[in-house]
């Protein structure tokens, strides 16, 4: 018997098992990249996972496996949670792609949910949030509160999600604060505290009163509130621990409304393989509170801009805008598509950087 | 009172005993550790040891033991001939990402050929890329007398970089929509290390791992050369009376355990992992170090090692998801291991002995 074969045995039979016991529980698993207590991307993951549990009580049983490496580990994994009887994974980092759509093919009665990516099959939908939309509002609050007029960005990996939001803030900051300026480190990480803090120190030294962070720690708040006068903005948690100074906002990711949604619709039977990118406007990405350290006007124009962009009335990628090599890209009054966007490997005119390569 | 006594010669039965004692000192200590944290500790220990072996599940987790095992047994194995004559090679991590790259490099070049040349193609690189690695090392020991332990592990993180560096440039699949990470060699026939046998977990690098232990059998108990790593380690002056060439064996030494790390990096991008990405690289080489003293520097024994350590991997997971125990108390079992049986170690060369009381005014 071959293994695919001996899989789908045991997927069968647990499918079975589990729709005999789907009366009762639902079984939810979810692969994390970090630790628990990141206080960042994975912490609001299992904030996710929590609200699961507390939405549907006893109907549901979750479990979860923190700090599980990219690659050949994260298949066993996620094979493991399947074969122990999960009727839902959700992977929850991009470095699960290739993983996520293997062992989705040896369970086809299982349903994956793959955060980030681009790779679906029909039992392995795709979600992402449109975090460039709190990157406008980042970049609008930067763009008025820098007095040094340097705004400094600490970046992860150079790929698309990372250079929108780059952009996205950028363009924000340059439409009120003509002089702005950014200047960027490639911290070449997700999770590092040493990294972020030298970043961060890096970035001060260099003028910078304005940090912006694509990182999960909190390292950056710490060494800005330590250089005193610098501003920060919460990354993927609110890091509320840090206002009003020097964390002035942050971008929050919500998952719980989408992690319950898609339990319920496993519960339902309706679960289908989509796509699905969600910005303010559902709910997928929150602004925390701007705090007394950004004064009123500035905090009003910033939820106004929030607001524009929740309704859809606005778009963070709206034209004339022009490529950092001086070509044409968007006309005026025309706005980006999905497609340019989720691919984005180009930085926007004005930004004076390289994308690493 | 008790007081120690050194023994003329390291005690034959603890060497083989220590390891046991060592293994069961862990397993105590980590119960308690897991009691601490509020969950069963036998229904964790089992979890552990028992399940990936004989459990419901044991039939994926048994192949799984080998994928897992063998780059640390290959890895060890190369280790474990340096540290028997003193040369400490602490890079393999790097040598491992090295040998990564060449290999894939190899494959990816090809891609989309199909041959069969470009597999055997792709073990010879990856094994030159891990020895190439692993002479930077040995080279300028050499001509400066540099340390060769911050050497090696200083070029781990020069190969960190390098491997964020081509998995987000070079080496990155032109059809990733700009995301980081190769073409997945799984998906490409001619550069996939695939299982032998369906199902089994017997891939190349498992069959390499296991000619490679019986190659440093013999090497070592057959062999001038193995004699004479043997003696530099426990005699270095007698050794250059003999007429051993120290030069010779730091190259010799830190190039095999260079080539060999390189190997499990080949077969593990070209197999398990499938691609060239950021985060390609879990720490085998490092915890190959532990393998290798584990199993007491014999081929054997680091076998065994390895399948030990690969057991409390595949285990420690489980018990996470399962037990929900938190990823940092697995780490700290498996460190429980290292430092229990190097604490154990005293009893291979010293004795305890009760202290007589002596007349003291």
């Amino acid at each position: 018997m071959t293994l695919t074969k001996l899989f789908a045995t045991a997927a069968l039979a647990l499918g079975l098992a589990s729709t005999a016991m789907a009366q009762d529980k639902t079984k939810v698993g979810f692969i994390y990249v970090g630790p628990i207590g990141d206080g960042g991307w994975t912490y609001e993951h299992n904030k996710g996972r929590l609200a699961v549990e507390e939405h549907f009580g006893d109907k549901v049983e979750t479990v979860y496996q923190e700090s599980v490496p990219e690659g050949a580990d994260a298949e066993r994994a996620i094979t493991q949670m399947a074969l122990q009887g999960a009727d839902l994974i959700f992977t929850t980092s991009f470095g699960y792609m290739e993983p996520t759509l293997a062992v989705a093919g040896k369970f086809p009665n299982v349903k994956f949910e793959h955060a980030t990516g681009f790779k679906t099959a029909p039992n392995l939908s795709t979600y992402s949030a449109r975090f460039y939309e709190g990157r406008a509002v980042q970049g609008h609050i930067a763009g008025k509160m820098t007095k040094s007029n340097i705004v400094g960005y600490i970046a992860s990996f150079p790929i698309p999600e990372v250079i929108r939001g780059i952009n996205s803030a950028y363009i924000h900051a340059k439409k009120v604060n003509p002089d702005v300026e950014f200047k960027i480190i490639w911290a070449y990480t997700w999770f590092d505290p040493a990294k972020e803090a030298d970043a961060a120190t890096a970035l001060i030294e260099q003028g910078a009163d304005v940090i912006l962070q694509h990182t999960d720690s909190t390292a950056p708040q710490a060494a800005a509130e330590k250089a005193g006068n610098v501003i920060t903005f919460g990354q993927a948690s609110d890091m509320g621990e840090y206002a009003p100074m020097p964390r002035v906002s942050s971008i929050i990711d919500n998952w719980a409304p989408y992690y319950i949604a898609r339990t319920q619709a496993v519960m339902d039977g309706t679960w289908e393989s989509v796509q699905t990118w969600d910005g303010i406007g559902p709910g997928m990405v929150g602004i925390g509170e701007i705090s007394s350290a950004v004064p009123e006007d500035i905090k009003a124009e910033a939820l106004a801009l929030k607001d524009a962009i929740a309704t859809g009335s606005y778009h963070p990628f709206t034209g004339p805008l022009k490529k950092q090599d001086g070509s044409d890209w968007l006309a005026t009054g025309e706005t980006a598509d999905d497609g340019t966007l989720l691919g984005m490997n180009f930085y926007v005119e004005g930004i004076d950087s390289e994308i690493p390569n | 009172m008790l007081k120690l006594e050194k023994r003329p010669q390291p005690s034959q039965v603890w060497t083989y005993l220590t390891p046991l004692l060592a293994v069961m000192i862990t397993m105590i200590a980590g119960g308690a550790l897991f009691a601490a944290l509020g969950k069963d500790p036998v229904a964790a220990i089992t979890t552990i040891f028992w399940e990936p072996l004989f459990g419901e599940f044991a039939f994926y987790y048994r192949p799984q033991l080998l994928i897992k095992g063998a780059p640390l047994v290959l890895i060890a194995i190369g280790l474990s001939l340096g540290f028997r004559a003193g040369i400490w090679n602490i890079g393999a991590e790097g040598q491992y990402i090295i040998g990564a790259l060449a290999g894939a490099g190899v494959g990816l070049a090809f891609y989309p050929t199909e041959s069969w040349v470009i597999f055997p193609l792709m073990v010879l690189a990856g094994a030159l890329g891990g020895w190439i690695w692993a002479m930077i090392p040995a080279i300028l020991k050499l001509r400066f007398g540099t340390n060769e332990i911050l050497v090696s592990l200083m070029l781990v993180y020069v190969a960190e970089k390098l491997l964020a560096a081509m998995a987000l440039g070079l080496m990155k699949n032109p059809e990733g929509m700009g995301f980081p990470g190769s073409r997945n060699l799984r998906q490409y026939e001619s550069a996939h290390n695939a299982e032998l046998i369906t199902g089994s977990g017997m891939h190349w690098g498992v069959v390499a791992a296991m000619i490679a232990v019986i190659f440093a059998y013999v090497l070592l108990n057959r062999h001038i050369l193995g004699y004479h790593i043997r003696l530099t380690g426990q005699a270095p002056r007698a050794a250059r009376f003999a007429g051993v060439n120290p030069a010779r064996l730091v190259l010799f030494c830190l190039g095999t355990s260079g080539a060999l790390a390189g190997l499990a990096g080949m077969f593990e991008v070209a197999g398990p992992a499938g691609q060239v990405s950021i985060d390609f690289n879990v720490g085998y080489g490092f915890t190959a170090i532990i393998v290798a003293f584990l199993g007491r520097l014999h081929p054997v024994g680091i076998l065994l090692a390895g399948l030990l350590m690969a057991l409390t991997y595949i285990g420690g997971e489980l018990a996470q998801s399962n037990l929900g125990l938190p990823a940092a108390a697995i780490q700290l079992f498996q460190g429980m291991l290292l430092f229990f049986l190097l604490a154990v170690d005293v009893l291979t060369n010293y004795r305890i002995r009760p202290r007589r009381a002596e007349g003291v005014a």
